[in-house]
């Protein structure tokens, strides 16, 4: 649990390194497409490793923003989901294919958005995976848990590809922790 | 950590005790071919123990369904046991609680398989 203020500090600690870090591989040609003070982005190869970064960093990071475990949890489920989106059902594996990630900390929300070079995705035409046909087939739940743990979720069609957008308000005390962390 | 499995007989029961994660790529593929395993050797009741499982996702859900359907279409019967509050909230969310027999008792989940 990374509830307590020492523990807050230290990530966001590691979060502004993380950011320096980026700034000085951006300039080395890394897989850190580009930053700025609030907004870091990867790009990432179509593999389940990757997956498993996005959902490491956005644990990282939800838990430095001051959320408690619960909601971190949440957090990193949705990323992981939309990951496995990204790399499996939008870009196939393709090793030519990337799934760009992005984490940005407002002063209200955690934004993240998660793009593939896949075919597209309509949200709208997805099957509802709580109704009695589908209740047990074996997959079509991911885009359903995103929506169930975040507070928005938006939907961008990319040429080619798709752009799921993930946001969690931060809550007043989750707020107060990260200005006492300061 | 990835998943981990090991597999006892109890009262004609296969009992399976899961840990680590059940996510794609990591334990939903085992989990299919324990499963489908176990069923093949004749075992057609089976206790899936996730008392150790720490992380499931949408796969992991994905194979549980699978495995549930898989083995009713054998003739058989498999139940959940000892579910962690993470994994009974997914199930909860998904709908998913009331589909599965859920015990968090091992001798009363023996108990509940037909004889």
């Amino acid at each position: 649990m990374h509830s307590d203020r020492q523990t807050t500090c230290f990530l966001e600690a590691r979060y502004f390194l993380a950011l320096s870090r980026a700034s000085k591989r951006k300039k080395g040609g890394g897989k850190h497409l580009s930053m700025t003070a609030k907004k870091v982005v990867y790009k990432l190869d179509s593999t389940l490793e990757s997956v498993n970064e996005a959902e490491q960093k956005a644990s990282e990071l939800a838990s430095g923003s001051g959320f408690d475990e619960d909601e971190v949890l949440r957090i990193e489920m949705a990323v992981r989901e939309a990951a496995v989106n990204a790399v499996y059902h939008g870009n196939g594996y393709d090793p030519n294919k990337k799934m760009t990630l992005a984490f940005e900390r407002t002063e209200k929300d955690l934004i993240i958005t998660v793009a593939d070079e896949g075919h597209g995705l309509d949200p709208e035409k997805l099957p509802d995976p709580l109704a009695p046909e589908n209740l047990l087939k074996p997959s079509g739940r991911g885009i359903f848990l995103i929506r169930s743990f975040m507070d928005e979720v938006r939907f961008r069609s990319l040429e080619p590809g798709t752009e799921i957008t993930l946001i969690k308000h931060v809550r007043s005390e989750a707020a107060d922790g990260k200005e006492e962390s300061k | 950590m990835s998943m981990k499995s090991s597999t006892r007989q109890v009262d004609g029961v296969t009992i399976i005790d899961l840990s680590g994660r059940i996510t794609l790529g990591e334990g939903s593929s085992v989990l299919r071919d324990l499963v489908r395993q176990t069923v093949a050797k004749g075992n057609k009741k089976i206790l899936l123990n996730l008392g150790d499982v720490t992380y499931i996702d949408s796969s992991g859900i994905g194979e549980l369904v699978s495995a549930f359907t898989s083995v009713r279409n054998a003739g058989g019967e498999l139940k959940l046991l000892n579910l962690t509050k993470k994994v009974h909230d997914l199930l909860q969310i998904t709908k998913l609680y009331t589909v599965f027999d859920v015990k968090d008792d091992e001798a009363t989940a023996i108990q509940a398989f037909s004889k």
